[in-house]
C-alpha cells in the first residue's frame, strides 16, 4: 500500500519533469515511461531535473557542431582502421620483394617476440608498377663481382630452404615453381677473355658453372647457330627462374604472420632535426635524423606521422624521390650534400612470344652478347624475350606503354640469328616494367646514408633486386639489429662509394 | 574481452585458411586425411600450444633429417672418401655395389648392416639404391666424389626435390641409370635440370605427383634425352577427357 502511495507521487513529479523542458517535452512517450521508474531509485526530482537539462544541452551542442562541420557523416571518434601506428621502430618505406625481405629478416633476428615494431608502408597494394612482379624472375651466379655471386648463392639456398624460411602453419606449402635450366652466356671474340676471368672469379666464389667451346655448344645445343660465338658459359646448378609474385607474397605472409605491420599509404614528407658539424676539411656538414614519417592515406587527404627511429628506403626505382625529401642531392654540386642517390626508373620490355618449332625443355636463359635475352615460358612453347635499349634511347617513363617497334627492330633480328627457329613466331602479349637503375655503377646500394644517420638504404639492384632480394634483406637486417655485417660482407656496396667516385662495376660480357 | 574477440577473429581466419588448405583433398577423388590428422588440425585450431607442439616436432624432424645427411668428413679423414660414401649409404638403409664386385651391401630394415665393406678400400662405388630413404641435398655432398656412379636409384625418396636433381649434375659423365619414381616433390621445373646428364641410358619417371601434363612431359624429356629410353608408367595417358569424367563418376557411384 505504502508502495503503491509513493509511485503516485512519482507519477506527480514526473509530469511536472516533462511540463517544466521544452526539448524534453516534445517527446512524452518513451521518456514519460522511463522517467518514474529512474526516480523509483533516486527519489530526488531535483537532480534528475539537472541531469536531464545537461543531456538536452549537450545533445544541441553536438547538433551544431554537427551541421557546422564539413560532412554531416563526421564524427571526431571514427578512425580509419588502414591508418598505420603512430610510433615505429622501423619504418621500411617500400613493399616491393626487398622490403617484405627485410621486413621478414628483422622479425626473424629479434631476440623476444614483438621486440621491434616494424612496419612497411607501400603505395600500391596492387603492384601494377611493382618492379618485382614485372621482372622476368631469373636467378644466375655468373656475375663478376665477388659480391654479387656470394649473394646470388645466399638467396639461391634460401630459395631451396624456403618452406623452412617462409612456411606459415596450416598454409600450403610455399611452391616457388623454380624451373632448375641455368643460365647461357654467349661471348664474342673480343669479350672472350672477360668471360674467363669473370669463370675464375665465379668457380672460386663456389658457383658451379662450365665454360663451352662453340663446337660443345652446338653439340649441346643443336638448335643455336653458334656464328660469331667465341666462348659461352653456361650454369649448372642454383640457376634458373621462378614465379616473383609467390616469393613476395610468401615474404609478406610470413612477416605479417610473425607481427609486422602492414600499411597502404604514400610516404610524402619527413620530419627531421639538423645538427651541424665541420668536416676535417673545414666544411659544414648538415647532419640529419629523421624523427617522423608522414604517411599519406591512398584517395584521401588523411595522414599520419609515424615516430619512428629508424626508416629503410627500399622504395627501388622511386626511392631518389624519398632521398629528394630528405634534401639529399640539393647542395651545391661536388659537396656531400650535393650527391644525390643516383636511382632513377628506367622502362625495360618483356615480351612474350609463341614459336611452336623452338628448343624444347632444356632451353636456358639465355644472354646473347648482343643484349637479347629469352627464356622458356611453360612448357607450350611460350617464350619471354627482352633486351636493355641503349643509353641514348631510353623509353620514356612517365607511363608502362609496351614499344612494339622495339621489338621488331631491336629483339627480333639478333634472336632470329641466333636461334634460327625463331625466325617465325607470334608476339602475344607484352608488358613494361621499371628497373630501379642505378645511374652510377648498376649496383645495388645497401647501408646507411653518411648524411642521414638512420636512413638505410637498400635501392638500386638494376634488375638484380628479386633475385638477391633474401640475402639483401638478411645483410640490411643484421646492419639495423647488429651493427655490422655477420654472414655477408657487403661494405663494398654502401654510399660512400658514390661520394668517393669509386664505381663498382660489373665487367659485363655484353 | 578483446582477447576473446581475438581468437574468435583469430579462429574465423584460421578456419578460412583451412578451407584453402583443404581444397586440394575435397577436389580430388582420394579419401580424406585420416582421423588422427584431422584431429590435430581441429586441435591447433584452437590452441596455441598444440600449434607450439606441432612446430617444435616438425623442426625435430627436420634435425634429424639433418643430422643423417650430415657430411661424413671423420670417415672421409681416416678411411677416404670411397669407404665415407659406402657408410653414408648403408647409414641411410640404402644399398651399393662396389665397381668390379658383384656383391651388393646392403643395410637390414632394422638398419644393420654387414662391416666388410671397409675392406675394400679406395674402390669407388659404382651401383647405388638409395630407395625409400631420406637422402636430400646436403647428403648428396657425401657421393660426389664418386666418378665411376653408373646406377643410382631415388625411388620413393620423400626429401628428394628439384634442387637436388640440379645437383645430380657432378655424376654427368659417368650415369647410366637413374630411377626417380615416386618421389612426391619432384615437380616440372626440376626434371628440366636432367638435361646436364647426357650419358643417361635409362631413366624412370613413373607415379611423380607432382608432374602436371605428364604426357608432355614424357615427350619433351624424349626429345631432351635422345639416347635415354624413359619409363613413365602410373599416369592415365590413354584415356581422353570424356573417358575420364566417366570414370570419375562411376567411381562417386561406387563410393555412395
Amino acid at each position: 500500500m505504502l508502495a503503491c502511495r509513493r509511485l503516485h507521487a512519482n507519477v506527480r513529479t514526473a509530469r511536472g519533469l516533462l511540463s517544466s523542458g521544452p526539448v524534453t517535452g516534445q517527446h512524452p512517450g518513451p521518456r514519460g515511461s522511463t522517467v518514474p521508474r529512474q526516480s523509483l531509485h533516486t527519489g530526488s526530482s531535483l537532480r534528475n531535473d539537472f541531469y536531464k537539462d545537461l543531456e538536452a544541452q549537450l545533445a544541441a551542442v553536438r547538433k551544431k557542431a554537427a551541421e557546422a562541420l564539413p560532412g554531416s557523416g563526421w564524427s571526431p571518434f571514427e578512425l580509419n582502421p588502414d591508418l598505420p601506428p603512430e610510433r615505429a621502430d622501423i619504418v621500411i618505406v617500400g613493399g616491393g620483394v626487398v622490403g617484405w625481405s627485410i621486413a621478414y629478416w628483422l622479425k626473424q633476428k629479434e631476440r623476444v617476440q614483438g621486440e621491434v615494431k616494424v612496419v612497411v608502408v607501400e603505395k600500391d597494394p596492387t603492384y601494377t608498377q611493382a618492379s618485382t612482379v614485372l621482372s622476368a624472375g631469373g636467378i644466375r651466379q655468373q656475375f663478376s663481382l665477388p659480391e654479387n655471386i656470394l649473394l646470388s648463392l645466399a638467396s639461391a639456398d634460401f630459395m631451396r630452404n624456403v618452406n623452412e624460411h617462409l612456411g606459415v602453419m596450416n598454409e600450403d606449402p610455399v611452391d616457388l615453381q623454380f624451373n632448375h635450366s641455368g643460365y647461357l652466356f654467349l661471348a664474342s671474340e673480343k669479350a672472350a677473355h672477360i668471360m674467363e676471368q669473370n669463370y675464375s672469379t665465379q668457380r672460386y666464389a663456389g658457383a658451379k658453372v662450365s665454360l663451352l667451346s662453340p663446337t660443345q655448344l652446338k653439340e649441346k645445343f643443336p638448335w643455336i647457330n653458334s656464328d660469331g660465338v667465341a666462348l659461352a658459359s653456361y650454369g649448372l646448378e642454383n640457376e634458373g627462374w621462378f614465379d616473383p609474385w609467390t616469393l613476395l607474397n610468401a615474404f609478406r605472409k610470413k612477416a605479417i604472420s610473425m607481427g609486422v605491420i602492414q600499411c597502404c599509404g604514400e610516404v610524402t614528407d619527413f620530419k627531421y632535426t639538423v645538427n651541424v658539424a665541420t668536416t676535417p676539411e673545414g666544411e659544414n656538414v648538415a647532419l640529419k635524423r629523421i624523427k617522423s614519417v608522414k604517411v599519406q592515406m591512398p584517395n584521401s587527404l588523411e595522414y599520419q606521422p609515424v615516430e619512428c627511429a629508424i626508416v629503410v628506403n627500399a622504395a627501388g626505382a622511386f626511392s631518389s624521390k624519398l632521398a629528394q625529401m630528405m634534401g639529399i642531392g640539393s647542395g651545391p654540386k661536388g659537396t656531400m650534400a650535393g650527391t644525390p642517390l643516383p636511382v632513377e626508373p628506367r622502362k625495360r620490355f618483356v615480351y612474350v612470344f609463341h614459336c611452336p618449332d623452338g628448343p624444347g625443355l632444356d632451353t636456358p636463359f639465355l644472354v646473347d652478347y648482343s643484349g637479347v635475352y629469352f627464356r622458356r615460358e611453360g612448357l607450350g612453347g611460350n617464350y619471354i624475350a627482352g633486351a636493355s635499349p641503349d643509353e641514348a634511347e631510353e623509353p620514356d617513363i612517365s607511363n608502362l606503354d609496351v614499344d612494339h617497334s622495339f621489338f621488331e627492330e631491336k629483339i627480333w633480328p639478333p634472336l632470329a640469328h641466333r636461334v634460327p627457329a625463331f625466325e617465325k613466331l607470334k608476339v602475344t602479349s607484352a608488358w613494361a616494367g621499371f628497373y630501379d637503375y642505378n645511374t652510377f655503377d648498376q649496383n645495388g646500394i645497401i647501408g646507411i646514408h653518411p648524411l642521414v644517420n638512420n636512413m638505410y638504404l637498400a635501392t638500386g639492384f638494376s634488375g638484380h633486386g628479386l633475385q638477391h632480394s633474401p640475402a639483401v634483406g638478411r645483410a640490411v637486417a643484421e646492419l639495423i639489429l647488429d651493427g655490422g655485417f655477420k654472414t655477408l660482407d657487403l661494405s663494398g656496396f654502401n654510399f660512400k662509394r658514390i661520394l668517393n667516385q669509386e664505381p663498382m662495376l660489373e665487367r659485363n660480357i655484353v | 574481452m578483446s582477447a576473446h574477440l581475438m581468437s574468435l577473429h583469430r579462429c574465423c581466419q584460421r578456419s578460412a585458411l583451412l578451407l584453402v588448405a583443404r581444397r586440394p583433398w575435397s577436389s580430388s577423388s582420394a579419401s580424406p586425411p585420416p582421423l588422427h590428422t584431422r584431429l590435430l588440425l581441429f586441435l591447433t585450431q584452437r590452441f596455441y600450444d598444440m600449434e607450439m607442439l606441432l612446430s617444435w616436432s616438425s623442426q625435430l624432424k627436420r634435425r634429424v633429417i639433418q643430422r643423417k645427411n650430415a657430411y661424413y668428413s671423420y670417415a672421409q679423414r681416416f678411411h677416404g672418401s670411397d669407404i665415407a660414401a659406402a657408410y653414408y649409404v648403408l647409414n641411410l638403409k640404402g644399398g651399393f655395389r662396389f665397381v668390379g664386385l658383384s656383391a651388393w651391401f646392403r643395410a637390414n630394415h632394422r638398419g644393420k648392416f654387414n662391416w666388410d665393406f671397409l675392406n675394400h678400400k679406395d674402390t669407388p662405388l659404382e651401383e647405388v639404391d638409395m630407395s625409400y630413404s631420406v637422402i636430400n641435398y646436403t647428403g648428396l655432398v657425401n657421393l660426389e666424389g664418386q666418378r665411376s656412379l653408373r646406377t643410382l636409384s631415388f625411388r620413393g625418396c620423400p626429401e628428394v626435390d628439384d634442387w637436388f636433381l640440379a645437383k645430380l649434375h657432378m655424376f654427368q659423365d659417368s650415369l647410366e641409370e637413374l630411377d626417380i619414381s615416386h618421389c612426391p616433390r619432384i615437380t616440372t621445373g626440376g626434371l628440366a635440370a636432367l638435361r646436364n646428364l647426357k650419358g643417361l641410358r635409362r631413366l624412370d619417371i613413373s607415379s611423380l605427383p607432382g608432374i602436371s601434363s605428364p604426357g608432355l612431359i614424357i615427350i619433351l624429356l624424349e626429345e631432351m634425352l635422345p639416347q635415354c629410353q624413359i619409363t613413365a608408367s602410373g599416369y592415365n595417358l590413354s584415356l581422353s577427357q570424356e573417358e575420364k569424367m566417366e570414370q570419375m563418376q562411376e567411381q562417386r557411384k561406387g563410393q555412395s
